[in-house]
């Protein structure tokens, strides 16, 4: 079991109070997956530039004198970091992995930020401020381990482009076998997690031209396992289900916005859910919504 | 009407006091929100409405109380039900009634995958359509669907017999379409009574039951091993 829940905007009156129904929902779904957990916030940098989520391997980092170094302004968030810098996104991871060795980059992108650690999804929302949030788009995932280590690397969401969020509830069993032929199109992986496959998968097709859907898609064709799984990008939220719709998936839309879960628990509080359309997205359907 | 409340309750509290009602009891609870687990294990003859959507297992291991549902349902409702009778006014999640011995489920919407997974002589009546899978390995009872069915219908069946009144997408492995006869005619006459799913016309069903082609290794047939 894992859980996963999914809020993605369509009023932006509901922004301000976005990290709070997010984090209402992850809590909700906490005795799906006690080991760690995760959530994305999506949020416009005001200024317009690339922000990175950074975590230190070590407690007590200097953040400021990275700030400082990379001429990048910092906001700590819990233990963990956000830089924002209007240098090339490129440049700057360059220069990141040279200055800072001891520095793992969570995410990056004009809009996402990830936050994520062993821990419950209570722990992890008030450590990183998701309650008091806004924004318009977040993730959450809460994991129960079955297939790799528990550590923070280890954690949903994985982000392995700009922008892009990937949680999944359920096991890729092929997942070996298509990690061999991602790294042999030179793709690095950073952990023996078999959703870093499929996350790093939709990166590729993505970088290759395939939007969010086709992505999917060949991600179908190509991993064979179960799985739900809740994708999204700087404008798009996409859920899909395996062949045999082994794990759960509950989508329910209002003029306001879409929100997606493991159960319907996590649901049951988002404003005016009663007039809510709730569906459950059948096997192999793949749904996006677009803002 | 006694009143229990979601809100006020955890799920253990809510299941203790209906276990401790008088048989003849009625019974409202409140808020449920998608609870998990709410009125699982009554052996009282009870009435026990949840007021809104419920989460999973509603009802399931029970044997005796009419449970009725205003709202949908998660996975497994009615999941090993023995007996009395389980009406969701909505929706039903995946695996409604799975491996039920005994009882009435009788869902006014659409139920999903693995509707009657394992049923065990229980009756599940559906208003809407199945999912995929359903039937899967049923042992002794009936399915009625008034809508249509999704793949595999009726997967390595034994005995349990299914009729669907709309559309079937594809017969599972040893699944096939017998002739209707008038005890089956019969049989779906007082289901729609029982259910009132009226739309349902007992004469246009189609009969679905195992080939029973499974119970035994054809030797013959080891080639395709």
């Amino acid at each position: 079991m894992c859980g996963i829940i999914g809020l993605h905007l369509r009023d932006a009156a509901l922004e301000d109070q976005l990290g709070h129904l997010a984090s209402e929902m992850l809590v909700a779904m906490t005795d799906r997956g006690p080991d760690s957990s995760g959530i994305a916030v999506y949020e416009d940098d005001a200024l317009g530039r690339w922000k990175y989520s950074l975590r230190a391997k070590a407690p007590g980092r200097d953040w400021s004198q990275l700030g400082q170094l990379l001429g990048a302004e910092v906001r700590e968030v819990g233990t963990d970091a956000v830089l924002a810098s209007s240098t090339d996104p490129a440049e700057f991871l360059k220069s990141l992995a040279s200055e800072a060795p001891d520095i793992s980059v969570v995410s990056w992108g004009s809009a996402l930020e990830v936050f994520k650690d062993v821990g419950t999804p209570q722990e992890i929302c008030d450590r990183h401020g998701i309650w008091a949030r806004s924004g318009y788009q977040a993730i959450g995932h809460t994991r129960m381990a079955t297939e790799s280590a528990v550590t923070t690397g280890h954690s949903h969401p994985f982000s392995p482009a700009a922008d892009l969020c990937f949680v999944h509830n359920g096991s890729f069993s092929n997942y070996f076998s298509v990690r061999r032929d991602l790294e042999a199109e030179g793709i690095v992986f950073d952990t023996d997690n078999d959703t870093e496959v499929g996350a790093r998968l939709v990166a590729l097709e993505m970088a290759r031209g395939a939007d969010l859907g086709d992505a999917l898609s060949a991600l179908m064709k190509k991993m064979d396992g179960f799985y739900t799984l809740l994708v999204s990008t700087k404008d798009q939220f996409a859920v899909v289900r395996d062949p045999f719709a082994c794990k759960p998936a509950v989508v329910a839309e209002t003029p306001q916005y879409v929100a997606m879960a493991s159960e319907y628990r996590a649901l049951a509080g988002l404003p005016e859910i009663e007039k809510a359309e709730v569906f459950e997205p059948m096997p192999q359907e793949i749904h996006v919504w677009t803002r | 009407m006694d009143t229990l409340s979601c809100a006020e309750l955890a799920t253990r509290e809510i299941n203790q006091a209906l276990r401790a009602l008088p048989d003849g009891s009625e019974v409202l609870i409140a808020e449920p929100r998608g609870r998990h687990s709410l009125a699982v294990g009554l052996t009282n003859r009870i009435d026990v409405t949840i007021d809104g959507n419920a989460g999973y297992y509603v009802g399931g291991l029970c044997d005796g109380p009419n449970i009725t549902v205003n709202g949908f349902v998660g996975w497994g409702v009615g999941e090993n039900l023995m007996s009395g009778s389980i009406r969701v006014h909505g929706n039903a999640s995946e695996s409604a009634g799975a491996s039920a011995h005994g009882g009435l489920i009788a869902i006014e919407g659409d139920a999903s995958l693995r509707t009657g997974i394992s049923l065990k002589g229980g009756t599940i009546v559906v208003a809407g359509s199945v999912g995929s899978m359903s039937a899967f390995m049923a042992q002794a009872g009936t399915i009625l669907v008034g809508g249509d069915a999704g793949e595999a219908l009726g997967d390595s069946l034994y005995e349990a017999i299914v009729y669907v009144a709309g559309d079937i997408r594809s017969l599972g492995s040893d699944a096939r379409r017998e002739d209707l006869t008038a005890a089956d005619i019969l049989k779906v006459k007082e289901l729609v009574a029982a259910t009132g799913f009226d739309h349902i016309e007992p004469e246009n069903v189609k009969r679905i039951a195992s080939a029973k082609e499974l119970y035994n290794f054809d030797a013959v047939k080891a080639h395709k091993y």
